[in-house]
């Protein structure tokens, strides 16, 4: 297997088929786990056995952002914090695609909270897929929204002084209906939450974390296996985190499906039925 | 002829974006262009269409961007601050080939300004407001039958030549009410389609007439679209060669069209030895001004650009060549008089009146300009 090149591997991997193998190989650092989601991305693809021609990847500006160019489909490469902006006008016009958005810490939480919040609030049918590790890797390590208090970044070069978000109570508090986290560490755990989210009608945001060893690891003296140890120790199953005794939650997050409603009416579906209304009168 | 009735400056830009196959609106409320939202939010759904009040003005350029993308021709309304917002990823579309119609009915800027009385203060920012190089196409009525018939030539030529087009509008207009006679056919143009099946097609190659052919998302032309400098397929590239090609192709796709995208009026000057150069609501002043000045033996005319950008550089220097003088009277403390000094390139001295408070610019302050040159002074 190890001679065997990407083309032919896509015989036995047939998910590979979402990928523009031309495009590979891609642009991420060694160790940095996007590439782990992207993979994960394409497998839930293929098990939804989604139309290439009726799926839209659209990413913003940054590390996460790049992944829509590898994608076999309708993708959308657009400005520094914007992707949910410009997918809600590709959703609204064209409500049979199938739209995802891949978005960084920087680019959905910081420059880019405005259009995150509202569209949780309006429950479009986009799947918001934050691929989080915590620094601003393209530009060389800032720190970001979700940059630990305490950790080193460029520009913290002596500890961050500012509290950090954490993302999924603010999706859910927005008025996500489905919310989940995960790390690149539990990825079966990963391909089953996206299905889940893109099957959700509705907005869906889903956390994933994706260690960055270049510039978040380094600067913070975590290493490679001290970053991935970090995912499998301290991101614990909703069902064990729910039992666990506050105490012992310090510094620990819960992955899984952690909120979910389907009983909010998606704002395509609203906007469908005005126009039927206004049709019939 | 078509209806004719009284009719609102921004209500007719509203009227004429449906009637020009508009179905997409995204906008955010800002004084005095809110009309335009608050109309296409009545009447986009009726035929179909969809209307979406954005979280800002930011991503209202953008949803209408992506919506355009998903194959409507879509549009958004802004004012000065808000035009200011939007230049990011009004440069976005210029870069992706994007068609979608910009408005910005203008109020007195800088910054908040004054909220909202009439200026001329975005007519450089329509031209270079976002970072880098392109044409910018922008067009400016001077009524609001002129609004009805601009506005559906935005989207025309939006749709293409596949990039932005601005109207821009002065608050004066966008706030008139006055005679609207909607014609009663109407010329409507579409994006083209690939001609090619999507194993063959690349998005971005440029057809004969400069402009690719680039398909609708979910169409079943997969393929890639970026902000960064791409080749033909859409993907990234830092080739100089292929980048300096997208540069020079960018402007020439409009640039070829100018004579055809050039609209202006010319008012008493056959005879004129004083030629006043002015758009928007201050052409109307000047027109009064003219006749008065006439009545006084003042020859006199008027050189009315509609369409602002690409300008008409030429048309104004063969006018001007044969002038005493040029008189540029704008709303704003001297914009568009640059681009007149560059045409004229000296063979005419050309003045200025600059008014940026708030206030219209006057027939009598016209006047008294002219009056300098009236044959009893002289």
């Amino acid at each position: 297997m190890a001679n065997m090149n990407i083309y032919e591997l896509k015989e036995k991997k047939p998910y590979l088929d979402y990928l523009r193998l031309d495009k590979l190989p891609h642009i991420w650092c060694p160790g940095c786990g996007h590439g782990i989601v992207m993979k994960a991305l394409i497998e839930a693809f293929y098990n939804l056995k989604l139309d290439k021609n009726k799926l839209s990847v659209v990413s913003g500006i940054g590390c996460s952002s790049r992944l829509p160019g590898y994608i076999d489909a309708n993708t959308l490469h657009t400005t520094h914090g914007r992707a949910l902006a410009f997918a809600t006008g590709v959703k609204l016009a064209n409500p049979e695609l199938t739209v995802v958005t891949v978005t960084g810490d920087g680019d959905c939480a910081a420059i880019g909270g405005n259009h995150w919040i509202h569209a949780a609030r309006r429950n479009i049918d986009i799947t918001v897929i934050l691929m989080n590790n915590n620094i601003y890797g393209m530009t060389g390590g800032q720190a970001s929204p979700t940059t630990p208090e305490g950790a080193i970044a460029t520009t913290a070069p002596y500890g961050s002084i500012e509290p950090n978000f954490d993302t999924c109570e603010l999706a859910k508090a927005a008025g996500a209906s489905f919310v989940a986290r995960t790390t690149v560490y539990h990825y079966k755990q990963l391909i089953d939450l996206i299905e889940k989210g893109i099957k959700h009608k509705g907005l869906s945001f889903i956390e994933v974390i994706s260690p960055c060893p270049i510039h978040y690891g380094r600067k913070n003296k975590l290493g490679l296996k001290g970053l991935y140890d970090y995912l499998k120790t301290n991101f614990i199953p909703i069902k064990a985190w729910d039992k666990l005794p506050e105490e012992k939650k310090a510094g620990k997050f819960p992955i899984g499906l952690l909120y979910h409603d389907d009983s909010r009416e998606e704002y395509c579906e609203k906007y469908e039925k005005l126009i039927e209304k206004l049709s019939q009168n | 002829m078509g209806k004719v009735y009284l009719e609102f400056g921004n209500h007719a830009c509203a009227k004429a974006a449906i009637r020009a196959g508009c179905r997409f609106y995204a906008g955010y409320p800002i004084t005095p262009s809110s009309e335009i939202a608050e109309k296409m939010a009545e009447l986009l759904p009726k035929v179909g269409g969809k209307f979406i009040q954005m979280e800002d003005e930011i991503g209202s350029m953008a949803a209408a961007i992506g919506a355009s993308l998903a194959g409507l021709k879509s549009m958004t309304a802004t004012s000065g601050p808000g035009f200011s917002l939007k230049q990011e990823n009004l440069g976005y579309a210029y870069m992706t080939e994007t068609p979608v119609v910009v408005v910005n009915v203008q109020r007195q800027g800088p910054s908040t300004g004054l909220p909202t009385q009439p200026a001329q203060g975005d007519v450089m920012q329509s031209r270079w407001g976002t970072h880098g190089d392109y044409q910018a196409i922008v067009f400016s009525p001077s009524s609001v039958q002129e609004v009805y018939e601009e506005t559906i030539r935005a989207f025309n030529w939006a749709e293409r030549l596949r990039q932005p087009v601005i109207l821009l509008i002065d608050e004066t207009i966008g706030h008139m009410r006055e005679r609207l006679a909607e014609p009663e056919n109407v010329e409507i143009w579409n994006r083209k389609k690939p001609s090619l099946p999507p194993e063959k097609h690349l998005a971005y190659k440029p057809e004969e007439d400069d402009v690719p052919a680039i398909p609708n998302f979910g169409e079943g032309y997969r393929f890639h679209v970026t902000g960064l400098h791409h080749g033909y397929d859409g993907f990234p590239t830092t080739d100089p060669k292929l980048v300096q090609e997208f540069m020079e192709r960018i402007q020439r796709k409009v640039l070829r069209h100018k004579d055809e995208l050039l609209k202006y009026e010319e008012y008493m000057l056959d005879d004129a030895d004083i030629l006043i150069v002015a758009y928007g609501s201050v052409a109307r002043s000047a027109k009064y001004a003219i006749k008065e000045a006439r009545k006084k033996g003042i020859k006199v005319g008027l050189f009315r650009p509609i369409t602002l950008w690409p300008s008409p550089e030429e048309k104004i220097y063969e006018l001007a060549k044969n002038m005493k003088c040029v008189l540029v009277p704008e709303m704003n403390m001297g914009q568009y008089v640059l681009e007149v000094e560059r045409a004229v390139k000296g063979a005419s001295e050309v003045h200025r009146i600059n008014k940026a408070c708030g206030e219209l610019i006057y027939p009598d302050e016209i006047l008294r300009f002219l009056d300098k040159f009236s044959p009893l002074t002289v």
